[in-house]
């Protein structure tokens, strides 16, 4: 199985993010400075005083920050996977002119993948930055963040890849955003424990990947001790959605783009 | 008839070609070969099965029956090994229009496999051939539709095919920018760059194709080249009359000795003579006064209006 076509997909949207990184870079910056900012010291303040340290025993920042990181790796995970996707396989035809050629549709599936890891790779390792600066991370083995916020963000990606092959138009975007990215930003234990909500917002959260995600990357960058068994749990749920949604993914490419 | 081609020659190879969307047969069992070297055609109006017979040759469609060979190849089994060979320029421009004119040749020579420092060079080159070389550093969106077209072609061009595929390449284009276009198809076929090329202008398939056939419905019903078609279905020339709208004439016994054949159409009347001087002196003769008259030679337009009744563009 040849998979070099992969590769020059990928190159190609490396092409177009060439014109525009400078500016998708300095936004990966000064978001998060923002949201740590207005949400971690401003609205941190009113919930945590000094050494009155009321959330899970850390200033809220802290708590705060792993969160956002995984919720930002699920967003842009959103944003990659849906208007641009469909727009290469039906407005601009550029699959077409691909396909004319000896590249697969695996290739380009493949290839895509490539770039939705690579540019939530480029967000998370930016907002880790910043985290850094706002001394939110509280140990060296925090790095591991990295790759777990990586893996988030493929495992909303890849079953949004399967959905967006899957749109005659763009109306079923708004209803993605809708009814599952924004309530789970808001929801899954990115602001507050996951044990406050409500039963069934809890069953919403912990079925889906965000919350798994933002469990893992924020004892990685608390330091904080977790079960090995939660570990396995979320680990397993963000493999298992990222492993499907590559499955369901490559059938909707192949089965849009087959012709 | 023609002697039978061997397939491992022809580079395209057809037999009884069907295509099928559900339940509507778009093209219906259709035979042709085309060698290399030639400029071979496919003349028919919006809806006969054209593109549909194109996206088979070019391996991104599969074929619904019969048979088809391309370079000696089955697409169902080589359609990747076929297509690296493959030059297509799609009815539709499909141009990348967020990276530069420059990089839609250059990456579309990586799709193929060219090293970077090769696909740069022949993405210059092919700028060069289609005189885009002062756009390379620019946005596709703003090219007037003659040049997207002309990119297109050299995207086509880009791994040196065997076999340059073109639906309705100038389709769209004011005349100035078909002529553009037309002079770079006939420089690659003197380099003997083999071309298929579909198109509903007969002027297009009289210029550009040593042969050709007409489809129409879905099928093939006449097969040369344009002078032998011209022969075959048509005289040598065509008295073009056009009468006052309010006259009602009576044309019965028209082409009693003034005419092989007459056609009636909404604007004009048609008369298909070897001598169109005398049947002018004979329409005068008979008291009937047009408003014009036109003598023409016949033209692929007169052959496939003979062959189905119809227009080729309506
Ligand atoms: N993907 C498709 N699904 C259904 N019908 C199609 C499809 N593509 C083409 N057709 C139909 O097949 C017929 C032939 O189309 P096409 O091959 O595009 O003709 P042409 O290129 O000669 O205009 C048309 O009636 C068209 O509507
Ligand atoms: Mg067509």
């Amino acid at each position: 199985m040849s998979l070099g076509g992969a590769a020059v997909v990928l190159e190609r949207d490396l092409l177009n993010y060439r014109r525009t990184w400078r500016g998708s870079l300095i936004v990966s910056f000064i978001s998060p400075v923002l949201f740590l900012a207005a949400m971690g010291l401003g609205l941190g303040s009113l919930i945590s005083h000094g050494q009155h340290r009321l959330v899970e025993g850390v200033p809220y920042l802290d708590y705060l920050a792993p969160g956002l990181l995984a919720a930002t790796a699920m967003q842009t995970a959103a944003l990659e996977s849906m208007y641009p996707i469909l727009a290469k396989m039906m407005w601009d035809k550029i699959y077409d002119s691909i396909l004319a050629t000896p590249v697969q549709v695996r290739e380009v599936f493949l290839g895509e993948i490539a770039w939705l890891v690579v540019r939530v790779a480029i967000v998370t390792v930016a907002f880790f930055a910043v985290m850094v600066l706002f001394s939110a991370v509280h140990s060296p083995l925090g790095l591991l963040a990295v790759p777990l916020t990586i893996l988030t963000g493929l495992a909303f990606g890849a079953p949004f890849f399967a959905y967006t092959a899957n749109q005659r138009n763009d109306t079923g975007f708004a209803a993605l955003n809708r009814f599952v990215v924004i309530p789970l930003f808001l929801l899954a234990g990115t602001f507050f424990p996951i044990a406050n909500l409500p039963l069934v917002f809890q069953v919403f959260a912990w079925v889906t990947p965000l919350a798994h995600g933002v469990a893992l990357v924020r004892a990685a960058t608390l330091a904080s001790p977790i079960a090995p068994l939660a570990a396995a749990v979320h680990l397993t749920v963000l493999l298992g959605y990222s492993g499907v949604g590559i499955g369901l993914g490559l059938r909707g490419f192949e089965r849009r783009l087959g012709e | 008839m023609e002697a039978v081609q061997t397939p491992s020659r022809s580079l395209i190879h057809a037999r009884g070609l069907v295509k099928r969307f559900g339940s509507f047969t778009a093209v219906d069992g259709i035979d042709f070969d085309v060698e290399p070297g030639e400029a071979f055609g496919f003349l028919g109006p919006n809806g006969a099965g054209k593109t549909s017979t194109m996206r088979m040759i070019g391996c991104v469609s599969p074929v619904s029956g019969g048979s088809l060979r391309v370079l000696g190849m089955d697409p169902a089994v080589d359609g990747a090994r076929i297509r690296a060979r493959l030059g297509v320029v799609p009815q539709a421009d499909t141009l990348d229009l967020e990276i530069s004119v420059e990089d839609n040749l250059f990456i579309y020579g990586r799709f193929f496999g060219l090293s970077r420092a090769r696909a740069r060079q022949r993405a210059r080159e092919l700028l060069e051939f289609v005189q885009l070389t002062d756009r390379a550093r620019d946005d596709v969106e703003p090219l007037s539709g003659g040049m997207k077209r002309r990119l297109v072609i050299a995207r086509g061009l880009v791994n040196e095919p065997d076999l340059l595929l073109l639906d309705e390449p100038t389709t769209g284009l004011d005349p100035q920018a078909r002529h553009l276009v037309w002079d770079r198809l006939y420089r690659l076929k003197q380099r003997g760059v083999s071309q298929v090329l579909t198109t509903h202008y007969m002027d297009e398939a009289e210029q550009l194709c040593d042969r050709l056939v007409v489809m129409d419905k879905g099928r093939i019903v006449a097969a040369g080249s344009p002078r032998e078609l011209i022969d075959r279905y048509s005289t040598r020339e065509v008295l073009e009359l056009r009468f006052p709208a309010d006259a009602r004439i009576s044309l019965d016994g028209l082409p009693d000795g003034l005419a092989e054949r007459v056609e009636v159409l909404p604007d004009r009347v048609l008369l298909y003579t070897a001598d169109g001087e005398a049947a002018i002196a004979g329409v005068h003769q008979r008291g009937l006064v047009p408003v014009s008259s036109l003598i023409r030679r016949s033209t692929l337009e007169d052959v496939f209006l003979r062959l189905t009744g119809r227009s080729l563009v309506d």
